[in-house]
């Protein structure tokens, strides 16, 4: 096994152990760091696969932009009444029975009909992937690109008026 | 190669030397005592801070979340340490992950926002907890003015490669791969047809390729002094309302962290300017006719005269920047909340948008 196998098993031990402990730990403050820990290992196998500008991208958005909103909304919340927020577990039996059925649908999926192409052929990523990735973006995908933009500015807008200070309306 | 080991103990020396040099320019601004009488020249007195610092208790609040309050100054250095990577030092020693350097940088260095929230947080005190929130909500908001100023400079240069960058801002320009026949025209305007790609010095920097840069340039100077909170933006340590912000109930070596990497960030923020505008490891002197400054001043990529003479640019330029930030920090007062986010919202975001345009304008002229 060589140096760049036994990272990526690290990576992978740290992304299941830390989504495991989101599971069994009542503190939300505490799930959304293990949560951030998850998404920071999955960016390391992004690296180590050679997609580094995936990687980058996944430290981006999730780590640096979704992640610190909602450690900024946990914060701003769990000060209120003094005390740590805690999660209870409701309906065990069915939640264990359907997570299991849908991870072994995945896993399913995942292991006997995906063909690994890039394995098989062994292929590698170009090397200036961010050039393909653009030229890609701009030509043949650029409707997707313009619609996710468009998405984005309504969420924005969005934000913005559910933000706004209502005026009593005066009549 | 990696060039973070160059810049690990690069950091620590440095943030020794501009402690003092902080404490000396503020001294001779402001005519204090500590720095300009104790010892030689006064610098006993960062030894003893340092003396100070090291042996201190490290304290621990009663009532404070302690696994958080713990680690929290950790990953704001290594949030920033890890900034580093990416940089160049020479023209012949480049940081990791080339192909996408820019984009790794500026999207570790906001993580540093989760550690500030873990120590403002976990430390369950006021002014802890608003020093964070302010802190948080002007680095996010400053990122956005950082982003678009560097993406302005990406326009020019066309590359997310910070050695490539550097490269074209020099007379080894030709040296890079795929770049062999590129010209430098002055000014990046190829219809005077005057090449200077052998002139080389200020003239192939990116402000003077494309002096579209400079009003850039300065929205990227401003909102990084921001980023690393310091003054004129300095609100989230307003000693006169906070104490000291998010850092307050810090003490000892873990207080030590956090100004260690306030000290890196502004490092990093002077690298990377020096790296987009003020080309990078490259010599200010050009060549005049016979006289090849610029080659005299830049040697050959992988002789020892050439890492030496790229090393000796790069650093002395991001030293004199960060002799800068301090001579802005103890020159100007404090902004407050609101203007501080108008300015950052009102102003020089909508500027960097439209300088992006602008530059890519200017990028057509290029060709």
């Amino acid at each position: 096994m060589n140096w760049m196998t036994t990272i990526f098993y690290f990576f992978g031990a740290i992304t299941v152990l830390s989504a495991l402990g989101i599971l069994f730990t009542r503190n939300v403050l505490h799930a959304t760091f293990l949560l951030m820990l998850s998404f920071f290992s999955v960016a390391g196998i992004y690296v180590l696969g050679n997609a580094s500008f995936i990687g980058v991208t996944q430290l981006l958005i999730y780590v640096g932009g979704i992640l610190i909103l909602m450690v900024f909304g946990l914060m701003l919340t769990t000060k209120l009444n003094g005390k740590a927020l805690v999660t209870e577990n409701h309906n065990r039996l069915i939640g264990v029975l359907l997570g299991t059925v849908f991870f072994s649908i995945l896993s399913y999926i995942i292991i006997f009909s995906a063909n690994f192409e890039m394995l098989k052929s062994n292929k590698t990523l170009p090397e200036n992937a961010v050039e393909f990735i653009g030229i890609n973006l701009m030509s043949n995908y650029l409707i997707p690109f313009e619609i996710a933009a468009i998405l984005l500015l309504v969420a924005l807008i969005g934000a913005a008026v559910i933000s706004e200070k209502r005026k009593e309306k005066q009549e | 190669m990696s060039t973070i080991i160059f810049f690990l103990p690069f950091i620590l020396i440095y943030t020794i030397f501009a402690v003092y040099g902080e404490r000396k320019i503020s001294a001779f601004i402001q005519d204090r005592y500590g720095p300009m009488e104790v010892g030689k020249y006064g610098w006993y007195q960062t030894v003893a801070d340092l003396l100070k610092l090291i042996q201190k208790e490290d304290i621990v609040p009663k009532k404070a979340s302690k696994k958080l309050f713990l680690i929290a100054p950790v990953i704001i250095f290594t949030s920033i340490f890890c900034g580093f990577v990416v940089l160049p030092i020479t023209s012949s020693w480049e940081g990791t992950l080339t192909q996408n350097g820019v984009y790794f940088l500026l999207a570790i260095v906001s993580l540093d926002v989760v550690g500030i929230l873990m120590a403002g947080w976990g430390a369950n005190s006021k002014y802890s907890l608003l020093g964070a929130l302010r802190s948080v909500a002007q680095i996010i908001s400053y990122e956005i003015p950082v982003t678009l100023s560097v993406l302005c400079v990406i326009m020019i240069s066309q590359s997310l490669n910070l050695q490539e960058i550097s490269y074209q801002q020099g007379i080894l320009i030709n040296a890079f791969p795929d770049m062999e026949n590129v010209k430098n025209y002055l000014f990046g305007i190829s219809a005077l047809n005057i090449d200077v790609t052998n002139w080389g010095g200020v003239f192939t920097w990116n402000i003077f390729r494309a002096p579209v840069l400079i009003p850039v340039f300065i929205i990227y100077f401003i909102s990084t002094l921001a980023e690393s909170n310091r003054a004129p933006f300095d609100l989230p340590e307003a000693e006169s309302e906070l104490v000291a912000g998010f850092h307050t109930e810090y003490s000892g070596f873990r207080w030590a962290i956090i100004m260690l990497s306030e000290y890196g960030m502004m490092l990093l923020v002077a690298l990377l300017g020096v790296i987009l505008f003020l080309g990078s490891w490259n010599t200010p002197l050009p060549n005049i006719g016979n006289i090849m400054l610029a080659n005299w001043t830049t040697g050959e990529p992988e002789t020892i005269a050439g890492n030496l003479w790229s090393v000796f640019w790069l650093l002395s330029k991001a030293l004199m920047w960060i002799a800068v930030q301090m001579w802005v920090r103890w020159t100007y007062p404090r902004l407050r909340i609101d203007q501080l986010m108008s300015l950052s919202w009102k102003y020089l975001t909508p500027f960097a948008m439209f300088l992006i345009f602008v530059s890519g304008l200017w990028r057509l002229l290029m060709i």
